[in-house]
This record gives C-alpha cells, structure tokens and sequence, in this order.
C-alpha cells in the first residue's frame, strides 16, 4: 500500500533503499525482452487491423523501448520511469491486495428480498452491466489496471479495456496472465492504442454497455459527452485533482513536514490526488516551509532502477514540458522559488524538485493541476478561512488535515468537499475503502462495496402470490 | 447433490474425467494430543480414550483425554492471543482472510488424508467423505476467507451534533463442540466466520471422531496462525462440554448436536456468564411432494435426503408427506431405491452406506424401527440390522404412518424413510408445521403458486424446492423452533462472530 511507503515514516526514502540493499526486493531485470507487445482479444493475440505498431518509450533515456512488447517485473519501471523499489514493494503489492479483496466479493454481493405492499413477493437480481469498456491511465499503469478489472469481473462483466499509449507494457502482460489462469476467452480483452482512435471508439461504441475512465478532467468531458451521444452507456470518471493538506498549528511538525513531502512528491507528483495545494496556518508557517525546502532538497532523483532513487522521470516529453511552463507560471506570477525550478539532467525527462512559497490563491499554480514535482505552500489564518479557500476549486478528489485537536479533525473532515479526507496520513489506500471525487474529479466510486456498485445492473423482480405473510 | 473434483472449474472445458481418488491404506495417524498454542500437549490427567472404526469394530488409536485443567489452560492460551495489542488482534483483516486462505490450500493438499481419517472414524462412504465433506470444508474456508476485510460498521445519522459509528468487533474467545456426523465439516462451519470476525476458539471435537479436528490442528500451525487462536480440547460432553459451556472467560459458543444437549449448554451458559449462544440442533423435517411434482425428481431426492449418511443428518428428509393421487407409485419407486441402496465397506467405491456410529445410536434407531412395526406402520422392505454385520442396518421404509406413531415424531438418525400421505395443501402445512423442530423443509411441485406458498408458509430454517441438501456456503443454514438459534453460512453468520460497539463523539458546540 501507499501506507506501507508513508508509514516509513520522515525518512521514507532511505528506509525503502535499506530494504532493497539488504534483498527484501529482487533485483531488477533492466534489459527485459519483450514478448508480449499486440491486441488481446479472445484469449489470443493479434496484430492491429491496420497493422500499425506505436512505439513505446524509455523516459528515463528518452529512447524508444520497443514497438509494443514484452516483459517482466522491470517492466512497470522501463516504461513509466517510477523508481523500481517503489514499484516492487508499492504498486505490486497493491495490485494482489486489490485481486484478492474483489476475488472475495464475487459471490456475496446480495440482492435482496424486499417487503413490498400487497400480495406480491418482490426482490433484486445484482446483474452484470455487460461489456464495460475501461480506459485507464500512465501514472499507475498495473494497479489503475486492477482498480478496474478487479469490480468488473467480480461481478461478472466482460471487459474491452485501453491501455494508456505511454506505458502498454505491464497491463499486457497481464493479459497473457489472464489466459493463464483461465479466464474463458472474450471475458478480457486488451487494447493499446491512443485516446482519440481507440479512447473515442470505445466511449461511442453502440454495444458497450458502461465506460470507466481515469484520466484528466478534460478528457473525462469528452467521454462523458461521447457517452450520451451514443447509446447512453453508464460512465464513471476518476479525473484530476487539486488537493488541499491542510497543516494546522498543532500538528506534529515532523509528521507534517514529511507527508506533505510525500503527498506532493510521491510517483513524480504524477498522482490525481497529489496534495498540490500545502495550506499551513501562520504561526507555524516560516518554519513549515524552511523544513519543507530541505526536505525538498535532499530528495534524490535519478535512474529509476537504482535502489538509492526516490524520484525518477516524469512520463513524457509533453508532460515535461507542461510542468516546466507551469514553474515558469509561478515565477512569473510572483511566487517564490525556493529551491529547484528546472531540468534536472541533460538526458531524460528529470525535473528538480520545486517549492514555491507565498503563494496566493489566485495564480496558475494555485488553481491548475500541475502532475509533476512542484509543490505550492500557501498561508492561512483560521480554520474558517482555510475551509472556504480549500473548497474553491472545481476540483474535489481528496484533502487531508494534520491536527492533535478532535473537534478540528471532524470540523475539517466534515466540511472539506472531497472524496477523500486523510487526518494526520496522507495517501492512505486500501482495497477496503472507497475512493473517487467530488464535483469535477470524477463521479463513483472505486474500491471497497462500493465499488461494485458501477459493475452491477439491478434487475426488480415482482410475483403475483396468493397470499402475502410478513 | 453430486459434486465434481472441480473438473469444470476456471472456465476450462471438461477433459476427460480424472480417476476417483483413492484412499491411504494403513493410515497412519499422527496427530493424537491436545493443541494449546500451536503445541500438542498431553492431558492434564493423564488420561486417553480410544477411537474406533464402526464399519471394523476396531480401536484405531488412543487420543489424549481432556477435561477442565485442560480446558482452563486453553481458555488462557486464546485470551492472551486475543489481548489488544496481540499479534492477531493487529493483524490486518486482509491478512486474517490470507490466513484462511492458506489453510484452504492445506486442506486441499491433505484432502486424502482427511477424507480417510474421516472414513475410519465415521463410517461414512470414502467418496462421500472426498467429494462432499472435504468440498464443503475447503470451499466454506476460503467464502470466509473473503469476508474478512468485509466486515463493515456504519457511520449513522443521528439527532444531535455528534459523530456516531459502529465497530464490528470481535467478541472474543468462542468455545465450538462439535458432532460426529460431519465431524470437520461442523468444526470448518465455525472456525471460518469465528477467525475471519478475529475471535480465538477453544474446540471440542466429538469423542467418537476426533481424528480430522486434531489433523487441523497440524495444519493450523503449519499455515502459521499466531499460536493461541486455534486451540483443541479432545474428551467427553459432561467434562470437556460442560467446561467450555461453563467457562466464564469464554465469551460465546456454538454447539451442534442433539436438541437435548442443546438445551444443556444453553443453560450452563446462562447460568455462568450469560455468552451469547447459538445452536445448530436435530430436526424432523418435513419433504413434502405434490401430486404435479417431476415424480422421478422428487423419489431420488426423497430418498437421498432421508439414507445420505446413513440416515445421521439433521437435515434428514424424515417425514416424506405425498399427495394421495401419487402416493402408492411413490411408495413402490421409493422401494426399489432403497432395495438397491449399496451398503458395505465404506472404502469401496461402490458403497452408499456405512455402518451407523456406534452402539448407542444402532440400539436407538432399531428400536424406534420396531416401534413402526407395533404401531401399526406397513414395513415395506429393511426394518433389521443386516446379518451378521456390526452396526450396519439395512435401509427401512415404512408406508401408512400416520402423525401420532414414534417414528412420525422422534427424531431417528438412521437409515429409516416413513411415508405419510396427504390430501390438500391446507392440511400438509399445518402436519408438518405441527412439531417442534423446524430446521428444514423440501416440496416437490411444477406449480409457481403452490411452491411460493409453501416457501412463506413452512416453519423451518431452510426451505429446498425441486432439489434436497442444496447447501452452500453462501447461504445461511439454521433452525426455527427448537432446531437451533442463529444462522451459521453466508454473510448472517458474522452476525454470530461480531460484538457491536457504538462510538459516539460530541462534536464542539462552537467552531474551533
């Protein structure tokens, strides 16, 4: 879980490493073949109908990789860039715990009997959806695959699901691993491709009966449009997000410090629920951020597949060079750069862990989603301030509050707008507990019951009987 | 009724059907003590008791004879596993269903193994033992298994500025004694929501068939449960029994057997601490088959349900009530079946029945056989033991019983099938509620109508329509009247395994 990297507590990073140096984590097969790069459908594998291939690339070289292929553990780390211990120890343990936990569920989602007026004995049916398209994203390529694919087939569905053109890699392979385990042919079947071709194929696709998307906000408009032009097909989005960590004055300044470090920084700062808006109250603010900069600034970015890495490269050329304008934004704006603020290597799409100060709610950074390694450090002064400023986006996926104070943590965790509010934790996941957003981060929810709520079709059935008895 | 080795599971196409197993000639039996915190241990007394073969009549080996001490000292061993802050107690629930998974994969390993202790201390058919004992307990572990971290509180709308949620705790320690007829099956029925909830157990097997129980045990640690979760207590009811239903840090019990003994340990735990109870008891469960019923249908079912197990279900089909259009063909096809039902060695594969347990229950069922006989019942074929053949009685089937004979209102436990005729719905309803028990019922009917009525209408536990014994561990099994309290399977059974604490935190009156 992402509790398991956070609960490492202030010094993440070097816990994580200490781990693999002394061999909880296998060492990394950095030159994998690989095999599976086509279409799965049926249970078997196809070349395009139009025979074109996409290349996929190395971010970390920015060489290309393959034209869709195989491979191994390494592969999640080869095509996203995530350092690989985080990969091993965070993401694949996610994604078993997510299988096993909707594996559990398949045969208990209950319909019920219902005590319905007159002589007539009425109940549900908890029905499949039907085929459900999923289009998933490249910042959790694996486990945005088992999000997906675990509720759906819990509860019966067939699946036609697309990869995200930057990182194919590791969900075909998974494909193949389907097929192995038995899953009849047609239940899941995987497409690599891009958003407007594929992506839009299947959001408008007559005999898909439900669309998923996670994704940015904006793409997640098109879908939903595309869903109610076409045949109506139930959508649920999990978009983007701007989300506040609210640091109270009585927070553990340690604690605090440290996950905010991480709710920011954590996969790049590629996460939808990044806490990318560090709201600290002033009394303990100057020393909230002179904390917050050396932290920053003894983040260690490098090859992803070295052991010492905490942070790897951003995905691609094009979110690279989005991140780098919004930095630009910030010192143009009048934010202060405290550390950071450019490139950090020659070769690849590295960027220098950034942390603006004094930053107002009015500028770009304040109010656009970023999805890279620049954190914006904001003042308040009240608890009623902060909530009215926290609630001022479009945007809803999660927040978190850090105080000792009872009465704050249930003011807070009532009156924040989000999906989700961590008190005292930041990025806390299980499998267990539902996640997705508030007004324009999404609608639904993903993970724990209520998860299955998306896959299900509920079907009343009504008898005529002689004679009702309570 | 009939059960795969999981051919056709996965989506895969069924190949060839696999050979039948086989069972483990000169078993030999490894596990025989008593298991306290994952160690096996000697009885405090010193004692040991022997159990036996039914269909050899031989010892098949002694077993360490429990009795308080030893009770005590597992009652001590589970609530120090279960202290906050214990290992169990922190374990992430996924973890606990990971657990029961895990000893699914080990029961699956020593299917063999455990179908064959079972054999040679029950009795019961080997292929029954593989196919429907050991699937039952292999598939109910790992439906538990799933539930683990699905057990959910509430967070609730109350009046008043407050936070208001539940816990769904576990209760604690949870004493289990178990019977002889399914003697893992029983035990697996309430180990699995007792560990998946987080609670210890201290069970007592039956004393005439602790083998598989202790065999568990093996595997218990093995999987690697914290030790002091699972503990083992082999002896009798009024030592071993009593001590569990007495024990006054033990903060629950489930008990399945006799509705007599049920009503015992309802008042020992009554009378000690008050633990929450619940109690899978006998029945005299009423199969009953209307004159549209699919006929071949319903004689097989009929007659599975009431001969399954040589006659030691509680779910016996006992009382088979037949609409007088049908009944005198019901009556000849329902003989032929029993006429030729397999009887002999439990070990050959073409065995239906077993011997019965043990004297005692032999000595019961032939007496109530010759009271059929007295009472005016027309013994259609069986009515004796087999000659010459220990605790083996041939099957029985009685025509013309009418609701006042014995045999129509004691519970019989044997091979032993009364056929009772009827003449509208109205009235069937009304016999076959008329008892105190009220476990199961079956009804045999193509009419939509009278099988929805029926349903509503019968007092029982689990009504089967068009099908007998269709148990499964998503559905919950369990007793109206005096066949039981509480419901053991599916989600209901968490019920039983769960102590709810309402939270309730003032909010401020002012903002902070």
């Amino acid at each position: 879980m992402l509790r398991a990297a956070a609960t490492l507590g202030p010094r993440l990073g070097h816990r994580l490493l200490s781990a693999a140096a002394t061999q909880a984590v296998p060492a990394p097969n950095q030159q994998s073949e690989i095999f599976y790069n086509k279409i799965f459908i049926d249970n078997e594998w196809h070349d395009a109908v139009s025979k074109k291939t996409f290349p996929t690339v190395n971010p970390a070289t920015g060489e290309v990789i393959c034209q869709v292929a195989e491979g191994d553990k390494a592969l999640e780390t080869l095509d996203n860039g995530k350092p690989y211990v985080i990969s091993y120890l965070v993401d694949l343990d996610m994604v078993l715990k997510c299988l096993r936990y909707y594996a559990g569920w398949a045969d208990k989602y209950h319909g019920k009997t219902i005590p319905i007026d007159g002589d007539f004995f009425s109940y549900t049916r908890h029905e499949p959806v039907g085929v459900c398209g999923q289009i998933i994203p490249w910042n959790f390529p694996l486990l945005m695959q088992a999000w997906k694919l675990g509720p759906a087939l819990a509860t019966g569905n067939v699946v036609v699901m697309k990869v995200a053109e930057q990182t194919p890699l590791t969900a075909l392979y998974v494909a193949n691993l389907i097929k192995e385990a038995g899953f009849p042919p047609g239940v899941v079947n995987i497409v690599p491709g891009f958003g407007p071709t594929a992506g839009a194929a299947i959001a408008s696709h007559e005999d898909v009966d439900k669309v998923a998307f996670t994704g940015s906000t904006e793409v997640g408009h098109l879908i939903q449009v595309a869903a109610g032009s076409s045949n109506l097909k139930r959508v649920t989005l999990e978009l983007g997000g701007k989300s506040p960590n609210i640091i109270m004055s009585d927070a553990d300044m340690d604690w605090a410090v440290e996950q905010a470090h991480f709710a920011l920084f954590f996969n790049q700062g590629q996460c939808c629920c990044a806490g990318s808006r560090t709201f600290v109250q002033e009394d303990v603010y100057n020393e909230f951020v002179e904390r917050s900069v050396a932290r920053a600034k003894s983040r260690v970015v490098g090859n992803p597949f070295d052991s010492k890495t905490e942070q790897g490269p951003q995905v691609d050329e094009t979110q690279f060079k989005k991140i780098l304008g919004y930095i630009n934004s910030g010192k143009q704006e009048g934010a202060n750069l405290l550390c950071g603020g450019g490139p950090a290597a020659d070769r690849g799409y590295y960027i220098q862990p950034t942390v603006f100060g004094d930053v107002q709610d009015g500028m770009t950074i304040a109010k656009e989603e970023i999805f890279g390694p620049v954190m914006q450090i904001l003042k308040f002064k009240t608890i009623e301030e902060v909530v009215g400023r926290a609630n001022n986006s479009n945007y809803g996926l999660a927040a978190a509050v850090f105080t000792k104070d009872l009465d704050k943590a249930n003011y807070l965790s009532q009156a924040l707008q989000a999906g989700t509010v961590w008190v005292n934790c930041y990025d806390v996941f299980g499998a267990q507990s539902p996640f997705g957003g508030y007004k324009m981060s999404g609608s639904g929810r993903e993970l724990g019951e209520y998860g299955l709520q998306a896959y299900t079709e509920v079907k009343t059935v009504t008898v005529k009987i002689p004679q009702k008895n309570s | 009724m009939a059960t795969t080795n999981g051919a056709v599971e996965n989506g895969q196409p069924d190949k060839k059907p696999p050979a039948l197993p086989r069972p483990i000639r000169n078993l030999e039996v490894k596990f025989t003590k008593i298991f306290i915190n994952n160690e096996w241990h000697e009885s405090k007394s010193g004692k040991k008791f022997a159990t036996y073969n039914p269909s050899t009549l031989e010892k098949i080996c002694d077993v360490e004879e429990g009795d308080k001490p030893d009770v005590d000292q597992a009652v001590e061993a589970a609530q120090a596993a279960f202290q906050r802050g214990s290992a169990w107690r922190q374990l992430d629930a996924l973890s606990r269903g990971r657990l029961l998974h895990q000893l699914a994969d080990l029961v699956e390993r020593d299917r063999t193994i455990l179908a064959t202790l079972e054999t040679m201390d029950t009795g019961k058919p080997f292929l029954h033992a593989f196919f429907i004992d050991l699937e039952g307990c292999i598939k109910t572990l790992r439906y538990f298994a799933g539930w683990a971290d699905k057990i959910q509180g509430k967070t609730i709308p109350t009046d008043d500025n407050v936070v208001c949620f539940t816990r769904h705790e576990p209760i604690g320690v949870c004493g289990a004694i178990t019977p002889w007829n399914f003697p893992l099956l029983m035990l697996v029925w309430k180990l699995a929501p007792a560990l998946c909830c987080g609670n210890t157990v201290v069970l007592k097997p039956a004393e005439q068939t602790p083998l598989t129980a202790l065999h568990l045990g093996s595997l218990i640690k093995e999987v690697g449960f914290p030790p002091g979760v699972v503990n083992i207590v082999p002896g009798f009811g009024p030592t071993v029994g009593a001590a569990i239903s007495s024990h006054p840090q033990i903060n629950k019990i489930a008990f399945t057997g006799s509705t007599e003994v049920g009503k015992l340990v309802k008042e020992a735990a009554s009378r000690s601490n008050l633990k929450r109870v619940t109690l899978e008891l006998g029945g005299k469960n009423p199969c009953i088959v209307c004159a549209d019923a699919d006929l071949d249908l319903a004689v097989e079912c009929a007659h599975q349900g009431v001969f399954f197990n040589q006659g030691q279900c509680c779910t016996a089909a006992s009382r088979v009530f037949v609409e007088e259009q049908i009944y005198a063909e019901f009556v000849r096809r329902s003989v032929e079946y029993a006429k030729k039902r397999p009887v002999g060695d439990p070990f050959d594969v073409r065995t239906e029945q077993g011997p019965q347990i043990d004297q005692k229950q032999f000595d019961k069922i032939l007496e109530l056989i010759e009271s059929g006989k007295k009472e005016g019942a027309k013994l259609e074929c069986g009515g004796s033991a087999m000659e010459d053949r220990g605790l083996f009685i041939t099957p029985t089937v009685f025509s013309e019983v009418t609701d006042n004979m014995r045999i129509a209102k004691e519970e019989i436990f044997g091979p032993v099938q009364p056929i009772l005729k009827f003449k509208n719905i109205e009235e069937v309803i009304k016999r076959a509620n008329s008892t105190d028990y009220g476990l199961t019922a079956a009804v045999f009917t193509k009419n939509l109508d009278k099988a929805l009525k029926l349903a509503s209408a019968l007092e029982s536990g689990t009504v089967w329509i068009n099908c007998y014994n269709a148990i499964y561990a998503q559905a919950p099994f369990g007793g109206f009247k005096m066949s039981g309290n509480g419901r053991e399977l599916g989600e209901y059974a968490l019920a039983e395994y769960t102590e709810v604490k309402t939270v309730t935190i003032k909010l401020g009156d002012k903002n902070p």
